[in-house]
């Protein structure tokens, strides 16, 4: 049976759950403790937190949402944007947390990874890519999305589960917002190069771009945004798209 | 019937908030602690854990908490929960790094799921668990969970228990069967977060304080 997860992604911005295009042109959605607490009632596997201005203001702003999320949603739980310390990593479990999803800081300081990977275990730490196609290959960007590096992405990757980090959430940002399906090659790429589990973020639409992804990857997750936000379809058309069996609404 | 302390033993690990918030969702009281009375006073325990073994068992030693817990769980009997790490610390040795000897109360040990056969580490999945034969009508932790109901793994060592009858279900990850979950007696313990398992997780957790009320009452 496919076990592939199926992740929320929540993009927050000063209280609010928001969504772009390319992580740009945001729109409000909703308070994201409502949010959630709503896709985990409706059966989602897993929720992901991005701060999405976090990096520019160089911290995390989630922690309290991330606290009150905890009492009632029984899932794993990661945060993302602006974790910069092994303090901040500290601070996002200690919230509730079960991950933290770090860019920016890893580009910076790779070392940081395998610090936090020693303290916290690799389970604990995801390295989070945001890739932009260029001359046929990816570049990883910084600063959600804003901010070359001249890193390749996929040798990025592989680097980071070297480092010690436990998965990787590859966003690719040309398919991000946009509902025309994901970066299949990226994806592909990726997961051929790595032995740690990957997310792939950026792009779903429909339920055809799901299976057409998982046809042709060896993907482990899926993160989606729009598709949930907008009603474009239920998280049990999503599993029926991975292959799940489902009756009368329940998984089999 | 009064409601029973859990002790959730505190020596830094993870994050132990969604087990005390779980319990407190199914209406158990629970304290974070790593003091001796504290935890002997305790009806029952809860022994977390994610991370590295050999730094969980440095990290029990230097709270002169190993002691505390063989003494609850083997000379006073009370209900033990081994929650991932934290089963994987109940068992005599892991391989992790090397050998490191665990609390040795469960007879087995603790090796890592074999990469040439898994492909990928650590086991991220929603996965099912297959309860033994043996222990499908009595089991109490699993009791009233679905065959192959789903439960949140997230983990590369497993546990290899020497008696066949500790092993209380088996889980496949990529064609490797291994064991998530074992009962023997008062203690029990999964692979599997049941903290992160939504309402199968909370049922575990139900079990689990029931399984210390029973216990209370028979003595």
């Amino acid at each position: 049976m496919n076990r592939i997860r199926v992740i929320a992604r929540l993009d927050v911005k000063n209280e609010y759950v928001i969504k772009g295009i390319h992580l740009e042109g945001l729109r409000k959605i909703g308070d994201p403790n409502k949010i959630a607490l709503k896709y985990y009632e409706d059966g989602i596997d897993e929720i992901i937190f991005m701060d999405t201005v976090a990096s520019l203001y160089s911290r995390n702003n989630l922690f309290h949402i991330i606290e009150r999320a905890c009492e009632d949603i029984f899932i794993p739980i990661t945060i993302g944007g602006g974790i910069r310390t092994v303090s901040d990593i500290d601070k996002a479990l200690k919230s509730g947390a079960d991950k933290v999803a770090i860019n920016t800081q890893a580009v910076k300081t790779p070392d940081l990874i395998t610090e936090a990977a020693k303290i916290f275990g690799s389970q604990a730490i995801v390295g989070s890519i945001e890739a932009k196609k260029k001359n046929g290959l990816w570049e990883a960007y910084v600063d959600a999305g804003r901010e070359s590096t001249g890193v390749d992405a996929v040798r990025w990757a592989k680097r980071l589960e070297d480092l010690g980090a436990g998965e990787i959430l590859i966003t690719s940002v040309d398919a991000e917002g946009t509902q025309k399906g994901f970066d299949i090659d990226l994806i592909k790429e990726i997961t051929a190069e790595l032995s740690i589990p990957v997310i792939a973020s950026g792009g779903a639409g429909k339920p055809e771009h799901i299976k057409s992804l998982v046809a042709n990857t060896d993907v482990d997750a899926i993160a989606m945004a729009s598709l949930f936000h907008y009603n474009v379809c239920s998280i049990s058309q999503v599993r029926q798209a991975l292959g799940y069996k489902i009756v009368d609404g329940l998984m089999v | 019937m009064t409601n029973k302390r859990i002790a959730i033993i505190d020596y830094g690990a993870g994050n132990i908030k969604s087990i005390a918030n779980a319990l407190k969702k199914v209406g158990a009281e629970s304290v974070l602690t790593r003091n001796r009375e504290d935890v002997l006073s305790s009806d029952s325990m809860i022994l977390p854990g994610v991370g590295a073994f050999a730094s969980a068992m440095e990290r029990l030693h230097n709270y002169d908490l190993v002691n505390v817990i063989k003494e609850f769980v083997c000379v006073r009997q009370k209900p033990v929960l081994g929650i991932c790490l934290g089963l994987q610390l109940l068992f005599e040795e892991s391989e992790e790094f090397g050998l490191t000897k665990g609390l040795g109360i469960i007879k087995g040990r603790v090796i890592k799921m074999p990469t040439g056969t898994v492909k990928k580490l650590p086991h991220i999945q929603w996965n099912e668990v297959q309860i033994s034969e043996s222990k499908k009508s009595s089991s109490v932790l699993l009791g009233g969970i679905a065959d192959n109901g789903r439960v949140y793994f997230i983990h590369s060592f497993v546990v290899m228990p020497q008696v066949k009858e500790d092993v209380l279900s088996t889980s496949v990850y990529n064609g490797y069967k291994f064991c998530s979950a074992v009962e023997s007696g008062n203690i029990y313990g999964t692979q599997f977060h049941p903290e992160k398992s939504a309402a199968t997780g909370l049922h575990i957790f139900r079990n689990f304080i029931n399984a210390s009320k029973n216990k209370q009452a028979k003595t």
